[in-house]
């Protein structure tokens, strides 16, 4: 375009709004901005805003290239580069202060405005809470009505009428944002790769358990998955949401077999998963098991089973947790030799998946293979021999009463459950067994599994969630990361792998009522997990349902949300093809509504005037009076004041009103009203 | 001088002429700015951002700007839309000097307009704000090179307002010329010396300001002040009173007494005396290839000489 353009700057008034629209840019970053980041920020703006208010000369090129680089410099060194999200949303939010330093023109004002956008969507990186939605509409509408002023030139206009512009932009695109969020193809994929940090700061359980990770866990009040049950949710005691499957054991930490991990492309490549893998066979045995750890003999047979829909909020590891024990997967997902089940990439978005379990079960009762045995009964030499001579000592038992030898062990000798276990010693297992006796869920899983396997029972150790709490306002159920829980597997001959939770042992009341009621000081306890204030909880229950419906709806909308909804809408399958064609055909009627209304808007109000005219001339017809074509309404009133002579101030009044409204430069609304009243006097 | 360029000059134009120009919708062409490709990339920018972190606000922002830049269109458009556009008789000016150009835009759709531009070609653009129904003039200055009538040129209008996303524009033939004076000599040839100099044809014998001489025949540019209109009362036809005195002021601004052969520096050169003579309060009279203005005095005189001059074809006319 060739334009030529005038060379008028900004003035101050717009550079106030400039940098108002800024400070709430900055406002959305500030909490995932390094603080020297956010402060340099705020220093050029202040610094800026000097320039204009005191008339400071701007800055050169030579004093400001040299704070690019120091700038472009700290954050390679705060953020450990400069590429990863973090670093380049820093180094963006950075560059763009600095560009407020050498912005005069309209052009550098328009460049600034529109990269202010960008930064300010950015914010959605790392937050899309409802919270962060909302007040996304503040930067949004301070950066429109600045780039209204600004392409103002001739003159500063008034404040409220740039706004109101603004804000009457945005509200008429409300439904074209509409049409597209719901009709926009979306895809399942990343169109490529995202840097590593992008999930940092993401909480879930991880591949492997060291002596506190499991309570930091617990001291997290963030949701780590929700469920809808399809039926009756299960008992609270059968809610053990399995997750990793820990089996190798350094002495210090416990970690997944990386070898059954790689053996899960070996099942996915040579069957496909199908939910039927050879080593699974489930059928229900009703026999009471072990102190009510597993299931209990009365049990109905449509309890055994449950179905269900989790929706997993994103933790970047790949396992998807299921009830113990899985009978049907999500579609994309593989399943391990020991039942974890496992998506094929990183969950980095929340996820929605349809499961279902049989909470009685037989596991491998077939037996285990050499290879399995071996890790099964594996330990760390030279490490703990007081823990490894107690397990020897019970080998000669049975491995059923090796099982209740420990768990009595657990429940007779004086073992505490608490969230905050003393620091153990090099030997850890023989320092907890013997010596601090205080611990938590790993504490008790890790020594069990351990004794265990010192015994000659294969044993392993699985991490997971106990527990959830059903929101009555949407049904459906909620799991903390406050949840998260370990527990054991033994394997015993013609049994498989049974679930023995040592945890109860010590305190039953973690497995029936969960953590909160468990510990009695519940000092350490995030806020909601605890049970002393009723109204809170009521209240936050609420509140999470409409997080639940923002989840699900708002940020959960995927191709499947998009299909689902479409289907529900229109009771019809939608293609790709079909959403492209409806996306432009509601566009296109949207556009054209509005262009009505837009340019229409004000000759309706004008016709209105004409109608009511209309009425008068046909009020005076019936009285036998017709206006001529050529009859202009003033001549027209002269005649007729002649011939009804009765009605004369009236008719004159009225063309007076009726010019007046056709050739004023406003029409109130009071002025129309006012001319209908006349007319109807008549 | 309308120099379309391009695929512009298929471009429709308004005409103004007889009546006001209205910038109907067949007159108005809108297409993005630069700065709207630009928030084009930007969201393109943020969409594949938002497709690529499944970024759910994401999309919501890029739609919702996307959809503001989309209304915005509409906006600019309307913002032009049935303005009606007309245009004053320019004031004359010297040739190099600016003409000025006024362009009344009018509203008639009962909606306040911001930021309406106009600009000739290759000049820089004037901005107007208009009222709802209300009429704003914009001044557009063209420069002036020769003498005679300039005529407006193609005006654009334009506006970029709200957004400066997109630019609507239209263009207007106005029906408007600017007369433009011959540019006057700088160096000082005194005023002819002899004001009986080549006078011939014409009373030389003339009066003073306060003593009556008696009447001539009425003769074009007389001012009115000086026909004896009680003679005229008398059905004597039109007479114009002499003065005593008269003479010393009256003066003969021929083409033969200016030097040089150029017809344009002769044209320059007269064009200077007649400002000195009007300055000086003379009366002069001005003879040309072509016409001759009887010796007068005042606005309209100095005017009619002037224009007389700026319209002057002296290589059409058998020159001495």
């Amino acid at each position: 375009m060739a334009q030529i353009k005038s060379t008028h700057n900004p003035g101050n008034h717009d550079l106030y709004w400039l940098l108002a629209s800024f400070a709430s840019v900055l406002a959305l970053h500030v909490a995932y901005l390094h603080n020297w980041v956010s402060l340099v920020m705020a220093g050029f703006a202040g610094w800026r805003l000097m320039v204009a208010k005191n008339g400071w000369v701007m800055p050169r090129l030579a004093i400001l290239i040299p704070i690019t680089l120091a700038a472009a410099i700290g954050i390679a060194v705060s953020y450990h580069g400069l590429f990863g999200r973090d670093a380049s949303v820093a180094l963006f939010a950075i560059m763009l202060s600095l560009k407020l330093m050498e912005t005069h023109t309209q052009r550098d004002y328009i460049i600034v405005i529109f990269l202010g956008y960008f930064l300010a969507a950015n914010a959605f990186l790392f937050n899309q809470s409802i919270a962060m939605g909302i007040f996304m509409a503040v930067p949004i509408t301070l950066l429109t009505t600045t780039l209204v002023g600004v392409n103002h030139p001739n003159g500063t206009l008034d404040w409220r009428f740039k706004a109101k512009t603004a804000g009457m932009l945005l509200a008429q695109a409300l439904p074209l944002m509409l049409i597209f969020f719901v009709l926009f193809p979306r895809l399942q994929q990343p169109l490529w790769g995202v840097p590593q940090d992008a999930y940092s700061g993401m909480t879930g359980l991880s591949d492997n358990m060291a002596p506190g990770n499991i309570s930091k866990l617990s001291l997290s009040g963030a949701t780590a998955f929700r469920v809808e049950f399809h039926g009756k949710p299960p008992a609270k005691k059968q809610l053990y949401w399995r997750g990793p499957v820990l089996s190798t054991y350094d002495g210090r930490t416990w970690r997944i077999n990386s070898y059954n991990v790689s053996k899960v492309t070996e099942i996915n490549k040579g069957f496909g998963v199908t939910r039927n893998t050879s080593f699974l066979t489930l059928e229900p045995h009703n026999k009471q098991w072990l102190l009510k750890l597993d299931m209990p003999a009365e049990t109905a047979p449509e309890y055994l089973t449950s179905k269900y829909t989790v929706t997993l909020e994103p933790h970047n590891k790949q396992w998807l947790l299921v009830l113990d024990m899985p009978t049907e997967f999500p579609a994309d997902a593989l399943v391990t030799d020991e039942l974890q089940v496992i998506s094929k990439e990183p969950v980095r978005t929340r996820m929605r998946y349809d499961a279902s379990s049989n909470f009685n079960y037989t596991l491998q009762a077939a037996g285990l293979s050499e290879r399995e045995q071996r890790i099964d009964l594996q330990l760390p030499k030279n490490k703990n021999p007081k823990a490894l001579a107690l397990g020897e000592s019970w080998k000669n038992q049975s491995p059923e009463d090796i099982v209740h030898t420990a768990l009595k062990m657990y429940r007779e000798e004086p073992f505490v459950y608490t969230l905050s276990p003393p620091p153990l010693g090099e030997n850890a297992m023989d320092d907890f067994l013997f010596n601090t006796r205080r611990g938590f869920c790993e504490h008790y899983s890790s020594s069990f599994v351990y004794l265990m396997r010192a015994a000659g029972v294969p044993a392993r150790v699985v991490t997971g969630y106990l527990g959830g709490e059903i929101n009555p306002n949407d049904n459906y159920m909620i799991v903390r990361q406050s949840d998260a829980h370990a527990w054991a597997e033994v394997w015993l001959q013609d049994r498989g792998w049974v679930r023995v939770d040592p945890t109860g042992a010590v305190s039953p009341d973690r497995i029936e009522l969960g953590v909160a009621e468990s510990v009695n000081d519940s000092e350490a306890l995030p806020l909601l997990s605890r049970r002393d204030y009723p109204l809170l909880r009521k209240l936050y229950l609420h509140w999470d349902a409409v997080n639940n419906g923002w989840n699900q709806w708002v940020l959960g909308y995927n191709q499947d949300r998009q299909l689902q909804l479409l289907r529900y809408l229109t009771g019809k399958n939608f293609s790709w093809q079909d959403l492209v064609i409806a996306l432009f055909g509601l566009v296109t009627a949207s556009l054209l509504a509005l262009s009505y209304f837009l340019l229409r808007g004000h000759k309706v109000r004008r016709d209105a005037i004409q109608k009511i005219y209309d009425q008068f001339l046909n009020k005076l017809s019936k009285a036998g009076l017709t206006r001529y074509k050529h009859e202009g309404p003033v001549d027209f009133s002269s005649r007729a004041v002649r011939r009804l002579p009765a009605q004369a101030k009236l008719i004159a009044q009225i063309t007076d009103a009726y010019t007046q409204l056709r050739y004023a430069s406003k029409i109130s609304p009071a002025a129309i009203k006012a001319f209908k009243e006349l007319v109807n006097s008549l | 001088m309308s120099s379309a360029k391009g695929w512009k000059k298929w471009l429709r134009v308004a005409r103004g002429n007889p009546a006001p120009a209205t910038l109907s919708s067949r007159y108005i062409y809108i297409l993005p700015t630069r700065y709207g490709v630009l928030f084009a990339a930007i969201l393109l920018g943020l969409l594949v951002g938002s497709i690529n972190y499944a970024l759910s606000l994401g999309f919501v922002v890029t739609f919702l700007l996307a959809g503001m830049a989309v209304i915005s269109m509409l906006h600019t458009w309307r913002n032009l839309a049935y303005l009606v556009i007309d245009s004053r008789k320019p004031a004359p000016v010297f040739a190099s000097e600016d003409a000025a150009f006024e362009v009344i835009a009018k509203d008639s759709r009962q909606r306040a307009r911001f930021s309406i531009a106009a600009h000739f070609d290759d000049t820089i653009p004037t901005y107007a704000d208009i009222a709802a129904a209300g009429e704003s003039p914009i001044r557009l200055l063209l420069p002036t090179e020769m003498r005679g009538w300039l005529k407006a040129e193609r005006v654009t209008l334009f506006t970029e307002f709200p957004l400066g996303l997109f630019y609507a524009w239209s263009y207007v033939a106005l029906d408007a010329r600017c007369m433009v004076y011959p540019k006057p000599a700088t160096h000082h040839l005194p005023l002819p010396a002899s004001p009986d100099q080549g006078a011939a044809g014409v009373l030389n014998s003339s009066s003073g300001d306060d003593d009556f001489a008696g009447h001539r025949a009425y003769q074009l540019g007389d001012s009115p002040k000086r026909v004896d209109w009680k003679a005229s009362s008398r059905e004597q036809g039109l007479l114009t009173k002499q003065f005593q005195g008269e003479a010393q002021s009256t003066l003969w601004l021929d083409w033969v007494t200016t030097p040089g052969a150029d017809n344009e520096l002769r044209i320059s050169q007269l064009t200077r005396w007649v400002i000195d003579a009007h300055a000086l309060k003379h009366t002069y009279g001005l003879r040309i290839p072509g016409s001759e203005i009887s010796p007068n005095n005042g606005e309209a005189h100095y005017h009619r000489c002037l224009e007389a001059l700026a319209l002057c074809m002296p290589h059409k006319v058998d020159v001495i």
